[in-house]
């Protein structure tokens, strides 16, 4: 479906392949055509669990137990063993983890982490239902004459993160089965003497059906791994959609589960498995870009980290500080940026959970700026009142 | 009128119990590590939903009272408490009998103040958090806790006087302080007993001067005489009959818009009133204007069919095609517009699905007697000729369910 304030000017593009036959090649100073990809992880992410800080004292101790092996990235970091996609891009020099890293939120909601993490405010705010992307995608640099840019949700409705003024389209993986051509073709025969408006739209949901055939509904595109949740599906969707040539160049996806209170099973269980769907996905949208990888900067975030220690039912409660991960051809990566704040008992925040060294905002804010060509007064209204917040640089290379 | 639900679906009582139950209950899983609802007493959000959404399917596949529940889905919608914040699915069935259903010919001031002031809203727009600051509980709170503007703000934008109905930030402030008191109690242990309705121990004190007049009032009669002002605001008149023209109808008309204003000003929201001026209107009854949405669509093809084939998930249907029962993403509800549903990968989603219920009906159910008991001669002879000269009768079907005279309204 699309998002009300889409809804004419996508309709004037009649007959194109997608709702965005017309969409801009976005004019930016920093690559010919970047395209930028989130991954909102809901429920909290234990960023220990994926970048394992295997190399701080108190880490064995705390974690060892669950964690299993992993696979050493530099002195301090060692990956998640179940991660292959992530570890060849890592080596590629094409995977940046950066650590200890937090919205300014401070509580333990989800809904209220998952607000700030959107809205990109500072803190949870009523009434403020504009996410940062959306903000960000209405500013991107373009030429006078070239029509807005769009983004897209994929999700049933627009999440927080991407409503907004920019203009953006919903879309899902396949629910039903496919309607047969001859159907199609004889409804678009009736829609085209009786209803141009029916008519583009049904011609343009057909064409976009034959490009996504290929991503096959509902299988992962790997060997299903029993209790391994699909996030295949949609990422290869997302990544399939972003690659046409005129698709939207600035989508966002949510995977949701990431809540271990129980039962953890970071080495072999839940959490395992999940990591191991996040890396079917990543393989996924790795594959599914194509020769736009290089254009194109994934970022995953999550609303907040878990605490460092296990509860009683070998699970991880609501924490702060946690891992985010920046992914594609022109990420300057293969290191792992972290101001590690270390996880012996006083040093954590109130006692218990990873505390933050850097706002999660600079991060994205300097994706904003090297990626898509936004200028500061643009970021500014991306991240509003982050005073004392400046974008990192270098993220990108440019 | 009907009244289409099922038994055991919650009043707003009982849905907070279902919220208390599933809490403790998820709370003891995690502490064994096992997993919640073995053997549970509580429905979960979505089985509420769910349960209420086949209710009204197969109301809406026998009763006459169709234009009545379209009236429902409007005021749901014009007051969204949206289950995309998934607990408020446990409060919306009791709003609809309680308050929607019985006001639908009542004043418009008395279906806002039940409408905005129902623990589905409150729990929906943070209204339960505002704590006025020099309440009794908010003295002791030491500022940990204060005031919530989420409500009193779509109130005034979205509810009463519109974006563009000329109040204040000063206004938005003043009114949420009056809003103060109206919250709920969700917390492990009630403190006081009390867990919905108004609360005097939060409540600002103090007078209120909203829009330039000054109230008064104490407890819970300061926000219901705030309401009431709003209810009866010329902007009000307008943004609300705009609204219902644009739903019910379709844009572009402004003497409609400003007719039906016209009675809504004259009889004090005597919503009876305004809803026969539109029904009565002749612009009202002009070709169609709007596409169904996915909701519209779903209960036109249970009414044409005498009901959905049982094998077809209505909740999966709605969600697939982008109106997930109950759940806009926002405030506002959802679109307006006259061509809002017309998307590519909506329109296409949509004749997949028809597909998949073609595929279901009894194979001798025929398209063209369908069509012509169902519009007669107003179906254009494209339509006739495409359902009649289908391949088969089920792909006459899917074509008569997406024909422009099935999905136009």
């Amino acid at each position: 479906m699309m998002h009300p304030i889409a809804r004419r000017t996508a309709l004037a593009g009649l007959g194109s392949l997608f709702a965005w036959g017309f969409a801009p090649r976005l004019a930016t100073a920093a690559a010919g055509d970047p395209r930028l990809l989130v991954i909102l992880l809901r429920g909290g992410l234990d960023g220990i669990s994926m970048i394992q800080p295997v190399g701080d004292p108190a880490f064995a101790a705390l974690r060892g137990a669950d964690a299993g092996q992993a696979v050493p990235l530099d002195g301090l970091f060692a990956l998640h063993q179940g991660m292959p996609n992530l570890l060849a891009l890592f080596r590629a020099g094409q995977a940046l983890p950066i650590h200890a890293v937090h919205t300014p939120y401070r509580e333990r909601s989800h809904f209220d982490g998952q607000d700030v993490l959107e809205t990109g405010l500072p803190r949870v705010t009523a009434g403020a239902r504009t996410g940062w992307l959306n903000r960000a995608l209405a500013e991107i640099p373009r030429g006078a004459r070239l029509p807005a840019p769009r983004g897209l949700a994929v999700s049933p409705v627009v999440p927080v993160i991407m409503q907004g003024p920019a203009a953006v389209e919903t879309w899902q993986p396949q629910a039903f089965r496919y309607a047969d051509e001859d159907l199609v073709a004889r409804l678009l025969d009736l829609y085209e003497a009786r209803d141009p408006g029916l008519a583009a739209a049904l011609r343009a949901g057909a064409d976009l059906d034959r490009a996504m055939q290929e991503v096959p509904a509902g299988q992962p595109g790997t060997t299903r791994v029993p209790g391994r949740p699909d996030f295949v599906t949609e990422a290869a969707g997302a990544a399939r959609i972003m690659a046409l040539p005129d698709g939207p160049r600035v989508a966002a996806l949510g995977l949701t589960g990431w809540d271990t209170h129980a039962g953890q099973g970071t080495a072999r269980g839940n959490l395992a498995n999940r990591l191991g769907a996040l890396d079917d996905a990543i393989g996924a949208i790795h594959t599914g870009l194509g020769p736009v990888w290089g254009d194109t900067v994934v970022v995953i975030v999550t609303e907040f980290g878990r605490t460092v220690r296990m509860n009683g039912s070998a699970g991880t409660d609501h924490g702060m500080a946690t891992c985010t991960l920046l992914l594609g051809g022109r990420v300057a990566g293969g290191r792992v940026l972290a101001d590690w704040p270390g996880l012996a008992p006083h040093l954590l925040h109130e006692g218990r959970d990873l505390r933050p060294t850097a706002d999660l905002r600079g991060v994205l804010a300097g994706v904003l700026a090297d990626q898509l060509g936004l200028p500061g007064a643009a970021l500014a209204r991306a991240f509003p009142d982050a005073a004392g917040t400046s974008p990192w640089r270098g993220l990108i290379r440019t | 009128m009907a009244d289409p639900l099922p038994p055991g679906t919650p009043n707003a009582v009982e849905g907070l119990d279902h919220f208390l139950r599933r809490r403790t209950s998820v709370i003891a899983a995690r502490a064994r590590g096992g997993r919640p609802g073995e053997g549970r007493d509580w429905l979960t959000p979505g089985e509420v939903a769910e349960q209420v959404l086949k209710a009204r399917l197969d109301a809406a596949s026998t009763t006459q009272s169709g234009f009545a529940e379209r009236l429902v889905w409007f005021w749901n919608d014009h007051f969204t408490a949206s289950a995309a914040i998934v607990f408020v699915a446990y409060f919306l069935p009791d709003r609809e009998q309680v308050v929607i259903r019985p006001g639908l010919r009542g004043s418009f001031a008395s279906l806002l103040k039940g409408a905005v002031l129902h623990p589905s809203m409150i729990f929906y727009l943070d209204q339960r958090r505002s704590l006025g600051p020099n309440s009794e509980l908010g003295a002791r709170a030491r500022g940990r806790l204060g005031l919530n503007e989420n409500l009193a703000r779509e109130i005034l934008e979205l509810h009463t006087l519109g974006a563009d109905g000329g109040y204040t930030q000063e206004d938005v402030s003043e009114f949420a302080m009056a809003l103060t008191g109206w919250s709920m109690d969700i917390g492990p242990q009630s403190r006081t007993g009390q867990r919905l309705g108004f609360f005097p121990e939060r409540q600002e004190p103090g007078p209120r001067r909203v829009l330039g007049r000054v109230y008064t009032q104490t407890g819970p009669d300061l926000a219901l005489a705030i309401l009431d002002d709003l209810a009866h605001h010329p902007a009000t008149a307008r943004n609300v009959t705009r609204r219902m023209v644009r739903h019910f109808v379709g844009h572009g008309l402004p003497g409609l818009e400003a007719r039906l204003e016209t009675t809504f000003l004259r009889t004090q929201g005597d919503l009876g009133a305004v809803t026969r001026a539109l029904v009565e209107d002749v612009e009202a009854w002009g070709p169609p204007r709007k596409v169904r949405s996915p909701m519209e669509f779903l209960f036109a093809t249970a009414r044409l069919l005498g009901g959905l084939p049982a094998a077809v998930n209505p909740t999966g249907a709605l969600r697939a095609m982008g109106q997930p029962f109950w759940s806009p993403s926002s405030p506002k509800g959802w679109p307006l517009e006259d061509e809002a549903w017309a998307a590519p990968d909506a329109i296409k989603t949509r004749l997949d699905w028809a597909k998949e219920v073609a595929a279901q009906v009894p194979p001798t159910l025929d398209p063209v007697a369908l069509l012509d008991a169902t519009y007669g001669s107003a179906a254009s002879p494209e339509t006739r000729r495409a359902v009649a000269r289908a391949a088969d009768r089920r792909q006459g079907l899917a074509l008569l369910l997406l024909s422009p005279e099935f999905q136009r309204r």
